[in-house]
């Protein structure tokens, strides 16, 4: 039966700046930008269209661009992942919306094969200048299939970009420099990100795409995070604050190529770091940094870099089981305090 | 039939067979490393169907592709010195005999995972639709990528959306060592496309004219707007899967019926019969071929080695462990 359709759901409104939105706000508008300022942009993803996003990244798109440039695409990760790279080849700037990083383990093959290595197998005469966008992480209560991060399988594969934003503000920015950089990025989102607000400018000049940041100054140890971990992080610091411990929160930002210089920056002013990980500790995006960090900055640490991550379990879906399965704000803070009471 | 491209076809089909003779010998040599995947028995696939295509049009290939690469207009000396490896090779000597690829030719590559061909062609012909271009994809897979899901995923997504793809099978009854009876409940291969509301049609590999005139015929429909279509062309491989690889699961007796096919002598018999063909012309063009691969042969070994390890892989290249500016 072919089901006609209501006009409402696809001529939701595009949002609009203010000095506060949440992620998916910032990401609505940003979106609008790219689509109108390059006819070869479009998005193609399932339900980004008519039913406006999952998380409503793309609400309001379809009404204004139509089905070619805003492309509700079938259950089929890895065939339209793999699209977008047979547009890319031909003049495209494919943006793939993969509903939640879970999905994205069906999608590995055209990333890692295709989008990854199209450049270099075909000795630099074709590029993937395509934007691959997908929200993991622990939500609530979503269960082990649904749960996941996927750092490490990516920051493995030489010739993708990988962001990890974490503030609305970085959500814009980020996005649009991937949109137009000539190589593929990665953007890895929170699933529990977008509805977070956060302060922003539609104007104000970004950093460049991989830089990290220093989101709190500190002198006593810096803290390493990277999306929903930087906010973890941040409160952890607040109350460490409040025992007189002054820590350094920085935020990656980008985990291919990750900001090694700002991170030695920090760990010469404070001598000891701890990465803050929602993955699990083995062989996880901490273990690179931290073996990194120690063969760099030896001389200037006072102990071995130190890595709080998720338990070695698949996610549990008991909401309690959940909580202690990855790092929360309590025990940052006291590992920080037992490492510094040493 | 017109002489001209009678003439066409046999210099085509000896293009094909003396360029992969050549390499296997080469391969023997040490002068190809890796895997080595050759055409022979196939050639009338690739030269029908690709004699058929404008120039204008996209083409996806799997990794027995080198035939396919020639008949696009790749120069036998950068497809000889990409298998060897060497900078003057179609890729640069980064890709090698599995990935092929050629810019300025449309010839979007040489993949070796099977079943990648799909999307990539698929999303080619999505934006060639979408930017109304009037050109068409060509994607190319054998009988044992048809059990893939991006076989099934992208013949969706084509089907949908009324995509420019002519999906092309090549079914020489083989996926490495397991005969088509083994892995596939539906044999037929272009049975499979009235799943998705896919005109298709089968027709016989081994016959150059007969791929020729209806890849034409098809390639029309396919850029009339209505959509993409399977030509599902019947074939056979003379060697093994690849250069690893013996064949020793085929019996004598099928080898040799299908050898009584040979696309080349066939084709070759055919012209002469019907006199496209003048006493003498096929020996001149064979002489020819033989010069001009033995002249690839000699372009590879002469060009020197790719030297830059990190060139391409970005194009703002980048230090996993720096960000740039």
């Amino acid at each position: 039966m072919k089901r006609k359709h209501s006009d409402s759901a696809g001529s939701v409104a595009i949002s609009t700046p203010a000095d506060e939105l949440m992620v998916w706000q910032a990401l609505n508008i940003a979106h609008d930008k790219v689509l109108a300022a390059d006819d070869s942009v479009f998005v193609i993803g399932e339900d980004v269209g008519f039913y406006g996003g999952s998380y409503r990244v793309t609400q309001g798109l379809y009404a204004k661009y139509g089905e070619w440039r805003v492309r509700d695409a079938p259950i089929s990760e890895g065939s339209y992942t793999g699209l977008g790279v047979g547009a890319a080849l031909v003049g495209a700037r494919p943006i793939v919306e993969i509903m939640t990083v879970n999905f994205a383990l069906l999608a590995l093959d055209s990333i890692v094969n295709l989008v990854a290595k199209m450049r270099y197998m075909s000795g630099g005469q074709f590029t993937v200048p395509m934007v691959i966008r997908m929200p993991g992480g622990v939500a609530k209560q979503l269960a082990a299939q649904h749960s996941q991060r996927l750092e490490h399988t990516m920051m493995n594969v030489p010739g993708l970009r990988i962001a990890v934003p974490s503030t609305p503000q970085d959500s814009y920015w980020q996005f649009i420099q991937a949109v137009q950089a000539d190589d593929p990025v990665i953007v890895l989102e929170h699933e529990l990100l977008y509805f977070s607000k956060g302060p922003f400018d539609v104007d104000a000049a970004p950093p460049p795409l991989h830089w990290a940041r220093v989101c709190r100054e500190g002198t006593d140890i810096t803290l390493i995070a990277w999306s929903r971990m930087v906010e973890v992080t941040l409160a952890a610091a607040e109350q460490l604050a409040g025992d007189g411990i002054s820590a350094e929160v920085i935020d990656l930002r980008s985990l291919r190529p990750i900001d090694m210089d700002t991170l030695q920056a920090s760990l010469a002013k404070t001598h000891r770091a701890i990465i803050v990980e929602e993955d699990c500790r083995f062989a996880g995006v901490g273990a690179e940094i931290a073996a990194e960090l120690g063969d760099r900055g030896f001389f200037d640490l006072e102990m071995p870099v130190k890595r709080i991550a998720a338990a070695d379990v698949p996610t549990p879906y008991n909401a309690a089981l959940e909580v202690i399965s990855i790092p929360r704000v309590d025990n940052v803070v006291q590992t920080v305090r037992d490492l510094l009471a040493r | 039939m017109n002489r001209e491209l009678a003439k066409q076809f046999i210099s085509d089909l000896l293009l094909a067979r003396t360029f992969e003779q050549e390499a296997a010998g080469q391969y023997g040599e040490g002068k190809i490393g890796g895997f080595l995947h050759l055409y022979p028995g196939e050639e009338a696939v690739a030269v029908g169907s690709l004699r058929a295509a404008d120039p204008g049009d996209y083409v996806v290939t799997p990794y027995r592709e080198h035939v396919h690469a020639l008949m696009r207009g790749i120069s036998p000396n950068a497809v000889m010195a990409e298998l060897f490896g060497r900078s003057g090779g179609c890729s640069g000597g980064y890709g090698g005999s599995m990935h092929l690829f050629d810019r300025e030719k449309r010839f979007l590559g040489g993949y070796a995972i099977v079943g990648e061909t799909f999307p990539v062609a698929t999303g080619a012909a999505y934006w060639l639709k979408m930017s109304e271009q009037p050109d068409a994809v060509l994607c190319y897979f054998g009988d044992g990528a048809a059990n893939q899901g991006t076989f099934h995923e992208s013949l969706n997504m084509a089907a949908l959306w009324k995509l420019p793809v002519l999906f092309i099978c090549e079914n020489n009854h083989y996926q490495i060592g397991t005969e088509i009876h083994r892995h596939s409940a539906v044999t037929e291969i272009h049975k499979r496309a009235c799943a998705y509301g896919i005109d298709s049609r089968r027709v016989d590999g081994m016959d150059v004219l007969a791929v020729y005139d209806a890849t034409r015929e098809v390639l029309h429909h396919v850029r009339s707007g209505t959509g993409p279509f399977l030509l599902e062309c019947e074939t056979y491989r003379f060697r093994g899967h690849s250069m690893a690889d013996a064949g020793a699961y085929r019996s004598a007796l099928e080898v040799a019926e299908f050898k009584a096919r040979d696309p080349l002598p066939m084709f070759r018999q055919r012209a002469e019969r019907e006199g496209w063909l003048e006493a003498g012309e096929y020996e001149r063009v064979e002489q020819k071929i033989i010069a001009l691969v033995d002249d690839a042969v000699a372009f590879a070994d002469a060009s020197p080695a790719p030297e830059d390890l990190c060139k391409n892989i970005y194009v703002q290249p980048i230090d996993p462990y720096k960000a740039p500016s």
